[in-house]
């Protein structure tokens, strides 16, 4: 659909970010010059594998964790499988994972499959929240048992950017002896972590959600813990996952990790503030509008806002026609029928729920770029319940 | 992100007859907040039983407000009857088609007119009636059967791409499978009486092939000279045994062939093979 204006204001970063021009320059030798298999014997590929050593620590520095607990991926997706199945593997006997209502697609069909697959011998408890989108720990302290193979919860979810309280529920799980994996491809970059004071035992994230390429992910796995291989095949990654190495996305992903703990605090001030500035302006200048998930609890990037009485998807095209780009819990962007699991677990209304946007900032986003979504966005949604059937009964 | 055509952009972006006429001489309401869409039609119908005036309200995706929009603009100026033969396929082509999954907003355009033409009938409209299959989008047997047969679907996935039926808990799966079945046997059923393959005894095969050779084949090669004459009938080997010009022409293994064993199987049995005496 031809847009009004040429500059793109791009406010979808939860779904995927630009690559940082710095992690770009960092890659590009690595492309028709520094070509060789880190795994050659020569110098030439040894000197590749050298600068995944120097990716490796700068993943480990961002995590606050050493380089050997660090195994490069192909994606956040295969991360999580990784790790929830070498749990299962590692626990033949025990037969229970506990994860939530809210998690990624990645782990959450990986659980659906693994019930479906088994003929239901594995259980899976997925736990509620509340309206705000926060878990209830009594709920989740009950759940654990004896059977408990593996505890999967998002650091922050992709859609409301909730943030859920991991540091905790890993403790609780290690008083246990139970395993405790944690997707982070939204909290990386934005929350501070440091793996080495916590109990997590696997965590998973994703290059391209901080400025790096698609492609690339990482999965940290607790020094100590047994670990079964998802891609067996070569040595690589001292034999945690087989095949060649993407040498030039984990160079971009390892200099995406030191920018993102030098952007950590921008992101969680000025980002913060212009999230809250266009949050703020759209709920005063658009009546009937809520806010999905909890206040404060919450990245300081992500605004997930509804708009009672008209569909995302006509939002959305409406938006694009500007060339904002955001994105809709509602059930027709994504082909199924039913609106975002996210929001329908949080109890939201069908109301808002088909009618929900997700406003995603980073680093790159300006003050004329909110300030250019917030004068837009009140004729778009004044039009669409001008054609609405509910709106008018509502009014 | 959708491939939509520039048509539904266009009805999109810029709808025509958006609004509610005032006391309209039909209304349809159909979809609802749930289900993430629903349309509101009406309809100002003269004293010819013209549609004169159309108008809509519309809560859904791009594709929803466009096949509205177009819906409105095709049965303006039609009679009631014309308009109560315009089918989903009619909106969909009107917009140069639509992503498969989108194809319910078509059908609800549909269920919108026939709903308002229902009321303006004084009639209740046909398809609220019957059985409750989908709970979760309110979807009933009937009208499930009626998108299986007019669209030719093949697949529970097509059927809730149409209907949106089986689109949520999917609890009703297995029943659709059965209605898929059931729907798409009925079309099946129409060759086979044609053909009729069920269990022929040799003396009903005797009997309908001497009877096609009679009315259908004979005079045809008899314009050419030539005549026919069955031999026997073993299982589904055929013989015959051509006569006068066919006997001497050329051409005899074709005729036999590309002629007589079509029409043989054609009208009496799928199975037959057909064979000249030597």
């Amino acid at each position: 659909m031809g847009a009004a204006n040429e500059r793109v204001v791009y406010m979808d970063n939860n779904a995927t970010t630009k690559v940082a021009p710095e992690v770009f320059e960092a890659m590009k030798p690595y492309f028709t010059e520094l070509y060789g298999n880190p795994s050659s014997m020569h110098t030439f590929g040894g000197a590749v594998s050298e600068s995944i050593k120097k990716a490796r620590r700068q993943v480990a520095n961002l995590l606050g964790t050493e380089p050997e607990e660090i195994t490069f991926t192909s994606c956040g997706t295969e991360s999580d499988s990784t790790a929830i199945l070498s749990a299962l593997r590692t626990y033949p006997d025990k037969r229970h994972i506990i994860t939530t209502r809210v998690e990624h697609p990645a782990v959450k069909s990986l659980c659906e499959n693994l019930e479906m697959v088994t003929g239901n011998k594995y259980r899976v408890t997925r736990l509620k929240v509340d309206s705000e989108g926060l878990l209830d720990l009594e709920e989740y302290r009950a759940a654990l048992s004896e059977d408990t193979a593996i505890v999967s919860v998002m650091w922050a979810n992709n859609e409301t950017g909730v943030v859920y309280p991991v540091e905790e529920m890993a403790r609780m799980a290690k008083k246990r002896d139970i395993l405790f994996h944690t997707d982070a491809v939204q909290a990386v970059g934005k929350v501070p972590i440091n793996l080495g004071e916590l109990d997590i035992d696997f965590l998973s994230l994703s290059g391209h959600k901080l400025h790096a390429p698609k492609g690339v992910g990482v999965l940290y796995t607790r020094k100590g813990t047994f670990f079964v291989p998802f891609l067996t095949g070569g040595h690589q990654e001292h034999g945690r996952r087989g095949g060649t190495e993407n040498v030039s996305s984990i160079i971009g992903l390892g200099r995406a990790c030191e920018l993102a703990a030098e952007k950590m605090e921008e992101e969680n001030v000025r980002v913060k503030a212009l999230r809250d500035k266009l949050e703020q302006g759209l709920l005063k200048s658009i009546p009937s509008s809520m806010r999905n998930g909890h206040e404060t609890n919450r990245l300081p990037n992500t605004a997930n806002i509804s708009f009672e009485f008209v569909e995302g998807e006509a939002i959305l095209l409406h938006m694009n026609r500007y060339n904002i780009c955001a994105s809709s819990g509602s059930a027709c962007t994504s082909g199924s029928l039913e609106p975002s699991h996210v929001l329908r677990a949080m109890g939201v209304p069908f109301t808002a729920a088909h009618g929900s946007i997700r406003f995603s900032l980073s680093v790159y986003n300006t003050e004329e770029e909110v300030d250019f979504v917030l004068e837009k966005m009140p004729a778009i949604i004044a039009s669409l319940r001008e054609m609405s059937p509910f709106w008018e009964k509502k009014g | 992100m959708w491939e939509y055509t520039d048509k539904v952009q266009q009805h999109f972006l810029e709808p025509k007859n958006v609004g509610e006429i005032e006391n309209p001489s039909g209304t349809g309401d159909v979809g609802s907040l749930a289900c993430g869409d629903a349309l509101k039609l009406t309809l100002k119908i003269d004293e010819n039983d013209i549609i004169v005036d159309a108008k809509f309200k519309t809560f859904g995706c791009a594709s929803a407000i466009a096949s509205s929009s177009v819906l409105t603009e095709i049965i303006k100026g039609m009679s009631v009857d014309e308009a109560a033969k315009v089918t989903n396929e009619d909106i969909a082509e009107a917009l140069g088609g639509l992503p498969k999954e989108k194809m319910h907003c078509s059908v609800m355009g549909r269920e919108a007119l026939e709903a308002a033409i229902a009321d303006y009938r004084g009639l209740v409209p046909p398809m609220a009636e019957g059985e409750l299959v989908c709970e979760c989008f309110g979807v009933t047997d009937l009208e499930i059967l009626r998108a299986v047969k007019e669209s030719n679907l093949r697949s529970v996935e097509e059927i809730t791409n149409f209907t949106k039926a089986g689109g949520g808990c999917g609890k009703c799966e297995d029943r659709l499978r059965e209605l898929l079945k059931q729907g798409s046997n009925q079309i099946l059923d129409i060759p086979m009486v044609k053909a009729q393959p069920k269990r022929m005894t040799v003396l009903q095969k005797i009997k309908k092939i001497e009877e096609v050779l009679d009315l259908e084949i004979r005079p045809a090669l008899r314009k050419d000279g030539g005549d026919i004459e069955l031999v026997d009938v073993d299982g589904d080997f055929v013989t015959v045994s051509l006569l006068g010009a066919c006997k001497s022409c050329q051409k005899s293994q074709t005729t036999i062939k590309d002629y007589v064993e079509k029409k043989l199987r054609e009208l009496v049995l799928e199975s037959l093979i057909v064979e000249e005496e030597n």
